[in-house]
């Protein structure tokens, strides 16, 4: 054995490899780790693993750990941590740790790698099946290496058979539908306390199994009586793990015992040098068999068994460490008060089940076993080991802790981490509560970080014992994942920063990003929101970008759109059923704006879709809607109108799009493509033409969505920056100037252009948006049966309408609610009748202006509305060139 | 994450496909259905505990629309049947 030196709470400390921090600080004689959050009780470590209530820790060195069990910690040399009373620091650095993850397929996946989880690793590998193998611990073997049992050889050497993958210190934290499991290995922790940037310090595994065998175990259950807390009161099976991992601080024991394993331990104890002054058992009877298994060996080495018996009360030191324990036999009353260091109980298993309940396999009450056990008849899960209930030779009683008065009550604890008594209980109990669901969220019993590890099962007996019902009739167990708490890093893996999604970038985008533009995320897309000039803000940027696009020319990148080429024979009449308005009477080369509503006759998306030829058509989409409006027609495609000769595919990507704008575009059209007939009458609104742009192959379509006069040039997305260069070359004799999303926004809105996800939200009909225009009563399309529907049709919806603000710099914060204008400055609550979709400044109008959907809006033009101290007046929803005579440019 | 049975690609991992509701509801002829008739087609659907057919696209695959049975208590998935098939009975 090496040692390892650490520092825990500041003092250098050496411990021995292999160690856990519990183990290497009880080696120092460490007990008393912390206090209790709650009481500031002073407690120590109860437990060997991640069931430990007690002793959490604060992980400084390396990546650091907030909250972490000391006894799942691996000491390394150069470990710094610290006790916690309550809840652990974040590291303020940034974690520089790598993370990874692996997808794995499997036949059988076993989690546990005790005896039975490794004996169903050899039975399926045996039968030449492809077996994963998860452990959480360090080392194989669960319970048998604990004791310190050799693990057979043949059990050992299935681990390395070719289709075995055998993975340790790996907690499967989730288990989900058809066989799929989520697991964190640690990779590097165990190795050093310095931060791993070259191997990942943690791997999550997706693992899909066509069976999953659960071996997870079982934890130990302490005994609820009278200052069961005290720092010197421990599980007995990890007490005697201690001891013989080499701990020495304890001279004597007392071991207090519901069935057998309380014997196995307190035999271990007494052969690793510790006097154990007596076992306390509350059974008086025990079969034959455990006579000779458990009592007479214990009686043949001289320990004192007392018979019927428990512990009622614990005695400290002035520094609130046990000192004795008070001995209770309930059936006459007797106590007696037995000093010792050590105070090992054993209050029977508790199998853990969380990783079965997770996929909704309940737990079944066994009395024989003490315990809820697990039974799967689910056919791809099945539990082995003591999760099905394999140690039922224990015979434990159904015993939770003796009757307390209110003032043992008081000290005796359920949940050490919530400092959660029987008196909570009591408490709980008494304003009416049974369900476990209730009585959890009245004492926060199970909420801590362990999850209620050691307190589920016993929060059960004890609220069955004050109502007069079995465990299982007070509910049932029921845990969510994660098993254990886990670094979200480990979950992010690599997708941080960056790389959290995907990141969609047009073929201009290295330009914006020169060009200094801040960028704005728009789905997955970036778009430039605004290009500053030096020493301006965005409010100097956007008046100036509007100011170009309405009196000279303004170019912006439109190549985000969703863009789905549609061919077939039918594809005109299929357009007709998608759109609210008619789009097969359209010529070829020509342009249509056109609404999508849903079968409820709402608004889900809009575009304009260009007419290529007799049975060829682009449509283009929201940037945002693109996918949805493309599982869309598909879906009617392929389950309503499958006679239809239509295919649809997507272009999005493969387009790049130009817009330039503004009464001087004509004149930057004619310099970058000088054969075109740009004249007025030669090219016309909604039309399209192929010519050559800047020497580019390009359709140009005149499309507005500001009311100026302006184009949509569409090149192969190749030569989208190369045109986009182009178009600032030759356009700086006019001054051409790049606006972005902002300005894109102002300029639609002063004209009065909704749009959709903005002005709606799946709750307004074409109608509400004033857009009746564009409904075809001639023809059927998806959603129009829904206009006459009684809530559809009534006249008194939220409608679209124009807010114009009385002190004319105010912007309205979008979103705002308001009310009618008596209520200006009145305190909330106060009826709203409607609220803001979008607001900005206007260069063009030279004051502040909004659209707003608001009850009954349309009759209502001309009334003022409050918004808090502010007031406005209701308009029409357009503020720019209502004739239409801009965009002829 | 449920494993869905595509029957053009086979098992693939929920992320790749979208849910489209109940199966075998029927777009009713939008000029002659009653409010009731129609809204029932927009708004009702049924929510039943166990054996329920509905509705998904494999949109990060094929991008085909088909049916399937799952149980909505197991999750278990049974047959998948392409639209305009005979729906398969409902699993015991």
């Amino acid at each position: 054995m090496s040692n390892v030196t650490f520092k825990f709470d500041g003092v250098d400390y050496v411990g021995q490899a292999g160690d856990s921090l519990a183990t290497a600080l009880l080696r120092n004689g460490v007990l008393h780790f912390t206090d209790s959050t709650y009481r500031d009780r002073p407690r120590a470590v109860m437990s060997l693993w991640v069931d430990e209530p007690n002793a959490l820790v604060n992980v400084d060195s390396g990546a650091g750990e907030p909250m972490v069990p000391a006894t799942t910690v691996e000491i390394t040399e150069g470990l710094v941590a610290r006790s916690l009373s309550g809840i652990g620091d974040l590291p303020d650095t940034r974690d520089i740790s790598r993370y990874d993850r692996a997808y794995r397929y499997a036949d059988v996946l076993v989690v546990g790698a005790g005896l039975s989880g490794l004996a169903a690793a050899k039975k399926y590998a045996d039968q030449g099946k492809t077996v994963i193998i998860m452990d959480d611990q360090p080392e194989v073997g669960g319970h048998a290496h604990e004791c310190g049992q050799a693990i057979p050889t043949d059990l050992l050497s299935s681990l390395a058979h070719e289709n075995v993958t055998h993975l340790q210190r790996t907690t499967v934290i989730g288990t989900y539908d058809q066989g799929y499991a989520v697991a964190v290995e640690r990779r590097t922790d165990h190795v050093s306390s310095k931060v791993s940037t070259d191997v990942a310090r943690i791997r999550t595994w997706h693992v899909r199994a066509e069976h999953t065998v659960l071996a997870t175990g079982a934890f130990q259950r302490p005994l609820v009586f009278a200052n069961n807390d005290r720092p010197g009161i421990m599980l007995s099976h990890a007490a005697a793990t201690y001891v013989e991992r080499g701990v020495k601080m304890f001279k004597t024991a007392i071991v207090v015992t519901v069935d057998n394993q309380g014997y196995t331990d307190a035999i271990r104890l007494h052969k690793s040098g510790v006097q154990v002054l007596a076992i306390v058992d509350i059974r008086k009877k025990l079969s034959k068999a455990s006579k000779k298994s458990a009592r007479k060996p214990a009686a043949k080495l001289g320990i004192r068994i007392i018979k019927g018996a428990t512990a009622l009360d614990t005695n400290a030191t002035l520094d609130g460490i046990l000192s004795s324990v008070v001995v209770l036999d309930p059936k006459s009353g007797l106590k007696e008060t037995i000093a010792t260091d050590l105070l090992a109980i054993s209050g029977g298993w508790t199998p853990t089940v969380h990783l079965a309940t997770y996929i909704g396999i309940k737990p079944t009450w066994s009395k024989k076993r003490a315990a809820f056990v697990v039974r799967s008849k689910v056919k791809s899960i099945s539990t082995v080991g003591m999760l099905a209930g394999d140690f039922v030779e224990n015979e434990p009683a159904v015993y939770f802790g003796p009757e307390l008065d209110d003032t043992q009550a008081l000290v005796a604890f359920v949940d050490h981490q919530r400092d959660a008594t029987l008196r909570d209980l009591r408490r709980a109990v008494g304003a009416g509560m049974i369900s476990i669901e209730h009585v959890k969220r009245y004492t926060a019993i199970g909420t801590a970080h362990d999850q209620g590890k050691t307190s589920g099962t016993l929060t059960m007996g004890l609220i069955g014992n004050l109502v007069g019902l079995a465990p299982d009739e007070i509910g049932s167990l029921t845990f969510r994942p994660p098993y254990i708490a886990v670094p979200f890093a480990a979950l992010a893996g690599r997708e941080r920063g960056l790389h959290t999604e995907p990141i969609r970038t047009t073929s201009i985008h290295s330009w914006h990003v020169a060009a200094g533009a801040p960028m704005e995320d728009v789905g997955q897309w970036k778009r430039p929101w605004f290009f500053p000039k030096p020493g301006e803000d965005l409010d100097a940027a956007v008046l100036r970008e509007c100011r170009a696009a309405r009196n000279g020319v303004a170019v912006m990148d439109a190549s985000t759109l969703g863009k789905i080429d549609i061919q077939g024979k039918d594809a005109g009449a299929f357009l007709d059923q998608v759109y609210t308005n008619m789009f097969s009477t359209l010529k070829v080369g020509m342009s249509r704006y056109g609404l999508m509503c849903g079968v409820d006759g709402m608004v889900f998306d809009d575009g304009v879709t260009t007419r290529l030829g007799e049975n060829h058509w682009l449509m283009t989409t929201t940037t945002g809607g693109a996918a949805k409006v493309m599982d869309w027609l598909e879906e009617w495609l392929q389950t309503e109108w499958p006679h239809l000769e239509v295919f649809c595919t997507s272009v999005t990507e493969q387009i790049a799009t130009v817009a330039i704008v503004g009464p001087k575009s004509r004149d930057l059209l004619a310099l970058l493509s000088p054969g075109l007939d740009v004249s007025k009458e030669g090219f016309a609104f909604m039309e399209n033409k192929y010519a050559d742009v800047a020497g580019i192959p390009a359709r140009i379509a005149r499309i507005s969505f500001s009311g100026e006069l302006a184009y949509e040039i569409n090149v192969s997305a190749w030569y989208g920056l190369e045109l986009w260069n182009k178009v600032m070359e030759l356009g700086a004799a006019l001054d051409v100037t790049p606006y972005g999303t902002e300005s894109l926004h102002v300029l639609r809105a002063e004209k009065g252009f909704v749009i959709v996800g903005q002005e709606t939200d799946g709750t307004q009909t074409p109608d509400d948006l004033g857009m009746d225009w564009i409904v075809s009563k001639k023809k059927d399309f998806i959603g129009k049966r829904s206009f006459s529907r009684s809530d559809t049709s009534r006249p008194d919806r939220h409608q679209l309408v124009g807010l114009l603000p009385d002190t004319s710099e105010f912007v309205i914060p979008e979103g705002s609610y308001f009310a009618e204008v008596q209520h200006k400055g009145a305190t909330p609550p106060i009826p709203h009748i409607g609220y803001v979709t979008s607001s900005y400044f206007s260069g063009e109008l030279n004051r502040s202006f909004a659209m707003a959907l608001v009850h009954n809006g349309r009759a209502r033009i001309g009334d003022r509305v409050a918004i808090g101290n502010e007031t406005a007046v209701i308009t029409e929803p357009i503020f720019v060139d209502k004739e239409n005579v801009r965009r002829d440019g | 994450m449920l494993h869905i049975p595509c029957p053009y690609c086979g098992p693939r991992d929920e992320t790749e496909f979208h849910y489209g509701a109940g199966a075998n509801i029927f777009y009713p002829e939008p000029s002659s259905a009653t409010d009731e008739e129609w809204s029932k087609f927009v708004f009702i659907r049924e929510n039943p505990k166990g054996w329920h057919a509905e509705r998904w696209v494999h949109s990060a695959g094929c991008r085909r629309w088909f049916n399937v049975w799952r149980n909505t208590i197991t999750h278990e998935f049974g047959p998948t049947y392409k639209p305009f098939t005979e729906q398969p009975k409902r699993p015991a």
